[in-house]
């Protein structure tokens, strides 16, 4: 576990010292931010629940560009070599890469905790909505973080990395809203897919275990997916 | 202390490495040997823990790399080819961060960090980031990464591939300080580079040891075949080759195509041990050839190298 923190430690570091992590962070700002406000006030309900609609569709963009580089990149320049020569597992190394991405999808929320901040002095706002809010979202990121890893580890080439798992994770966040295009026998699986839906549910202040068990479950295989790729190469 | 026993991989349906059997001891600095392509980096990525084996097993002491992986990799330092360490990172942050995945830390890892800063001559590269170096830093940049845990064992592929003259000479002179106290095993395709600084060496051949033994052993071989070319003045290739085939140390005796007008060249192959050199000239002198030249092909490591590792 040690070594899982210190590999966590690395990649976490890594993202802040090239300005790609905080032009990834300003640009999620900036669109949640406008997309959100821009309808707030014509609403005039002091709640987040708008912010929150938005987010599984932007992660699933924005989580594959953070966990593209994780593996790719190493294989690409062949310092994968060098970490698996080290005194370290398989499992450390993905523990560890795999916090720092949910680490920096933390990150991008930290800033938007300002939203419920002000909101909450102009009208009565709901903190523990709000906060389930985050929590789902955290375990979104998660969720997505694991497939990205997954995906960074099938090939050297972070373009395509980041497309395989874009295509996966905006097929979860938006496949309830096109239940229309699926047979109605399996609706019922299509819709316990759904990220969207389960995270709607948190959202909503629910904190039932099923979506708990599904967000986890999603990170997981994405993890067990990664160790068999590691294991074959 | 490193035992290797019919090691071997596939890529797919491709044989890189054929039941290799080696055994290392203590201390040794052990040089692999080959044509590109011939399995040495293979061989040393299972070694290390890198590539699974398809066959076959390697023990470093009482552990086996099948069975206790991190074990091994805790006792053996690695450079692989080309040093690809991570390039945004600076020298000290990835030492460091090296030290600490290798379990040191505080005071012990700061004396270490200092030790390897001098051995390696990292001093004044310390705050630089780890892509603008040039080859031969970063090269020294990964030394100081396969000695971070001062391992047992240190494996080094291709340590001086891409390096020019100077910087050569540097890193032969650290190896051969390391290899005062450790084992090390390098690879190169350089002849002269395993001349200086191995104790023994190993030429591999698709994927096959050829040959093992210090450079003296080696190029002494007595079952080797010595070669000798001789040049002479008046005479027909034919008669030269009916009558110099027929002494006891020849096996064998090959017209070569003629440099000079006039002069006749063959190439005469001796028998296993035995300089035949005093029989062909007893054998020229009883005609009235004249003999203008005769030259022994020395046996160095290079002639030895490509008579083992020729296409054939």
């Amino acid at each position: 576990m040690r070594q899982a923190l210190l590999i966590f430690n690395k990649e976490f570091k890594d993202y802040f010292t090239s300005p790609i992590a905080y032009i990834v962070i300003a640009i999620f700002l900036a669109v949640t931010g406008w997309l959100f406000f821009s309808a707030f006030f014509l609403y005039n309900q002091a709640e987040l629940r708008r912010f929150f609609t938005l987010l599984p569709l932007l992660f699933a963009l924005v989580m594959p560009l953070v966990t593209m580089r994780l593996f790719a990149e190493e294989i690409n320049v062949g310092s994968y070599e060098l970490l698996l020569t080290l005194p370290v597992t398989f499992r450390d190394i993905i523990i560890g890469k795999f916090l720092a991405a949910v680490a920096f999808g933390a990150a991008l929320l930290l800033p938007t905790l300002s939203y419920p901040f002000f909101i909450s002095f102009i009208g009565d706002l709901d903190w523990g909505v709000t906060i389930a809010g985050y929590l789902g979202a955290l375990l979104m990121a998660a969720a997505y973080a694991g497939i990205g890893l997954f995906a960074s580890s099938l090939t050297r080439n972070q373009i395509i990395a980041c497309i395989v798992a874009m295509v996966i994770c905006v097929f979860l966040a938006i496949v309830d809203q096109m239940l229309f295009f699926f047979p109605q026998a399996i609706l019922d699986l299509i819709t316990y897919a759904s990220a969207n839906a389960h995270f709607t549910n948190i959202a909503k202040g629910i904190l039932d275990s099923r979506d708990l068990v599904y967000f986890l479950s999603i990170a997981f295989l994405g993890l067990y997916a990664t160790h068999l790729v590691m294991e074959e190469k | 202390m490193i035992h290797v026993e019919g090691l071997t991989k596939y890529y797919d349906d491709f044989c890189a490495v054929d039941h290799i059997d080696l055994d290392i001891k203590g201390g040794e600095i052990v040089g692999l040997l080959g044509p590109n392509g011939a399995g040495k980096s293979t061989t040393l990525r299972m070694l290390t823990g890198y590539f699974q084996p398809s066959a076959g097993d390697i023990r470093v002491k009482e552990h086996s790399i099948r069975e206790n992986p991190l074990a091994i990799k805790r006792l053996i330092g690695y450079l692989p080819e080309s040093a690809p360490l991570y390039k945004g990172m600076l020298v000290y942050d990835y030492l460091e961060h090296v030290a600490r995945i290798r379990g040191l830390g505080g005071a012990v890892m700061q004396q270490r960090m200092q030790t390897l800063a001098d051995m390696c001559g990292l001093r004044g590269i310390m705050h630089k980031t780890i892509d603008t170096l040039s080859k031969g830093l970063k090269q020294r940049v990964g030394l100081a990464h396969a000695m971070m845990s001062d391992p047992e064992i240190l494996v080094l592929d291709e340590p001086t591939s891409g390096l020019d003259p100077n910087q050569i000479v540097e890193i032969r002179e650290i190896i051969r300080k390391i290899g005062e106290q450790k084992t090390v095993i390098l690879s190169t395709h350089i002849l002269t580079e395993a001349e200086a600084t191995c104790d023994r060496i190993v030429i591999i051949n698709k994927g096959r040891i050829v040959a093992d033994g210090s450079t003296q052993e080696l190029t002494a071989g007595k079952d080797r075949q010595g070669r000798v070319q001789i040049g002479l003045l008046g005479a027909a290739a034919g008669e030269v080759v009916g009558r110099l085939k027929d002494i006891a140390g020849v096996s064998a005796v090959t017209p070569e195509p003629e440099a000079v007008p006039g002069e006749t060249r063959v190439q005469i192959l001796c028998r296993p041990g035995i300089d035949a050199r005093a029989d062909i000239y007893a054998a020229i002198k009883a005609t009235d050839w004249v003999l203008v030249e005769m030259n022994q092909e020395a046996q160095t490591l290079e002639t030895i190298f490509r008579e083992l590792t020729r296409e054939s």
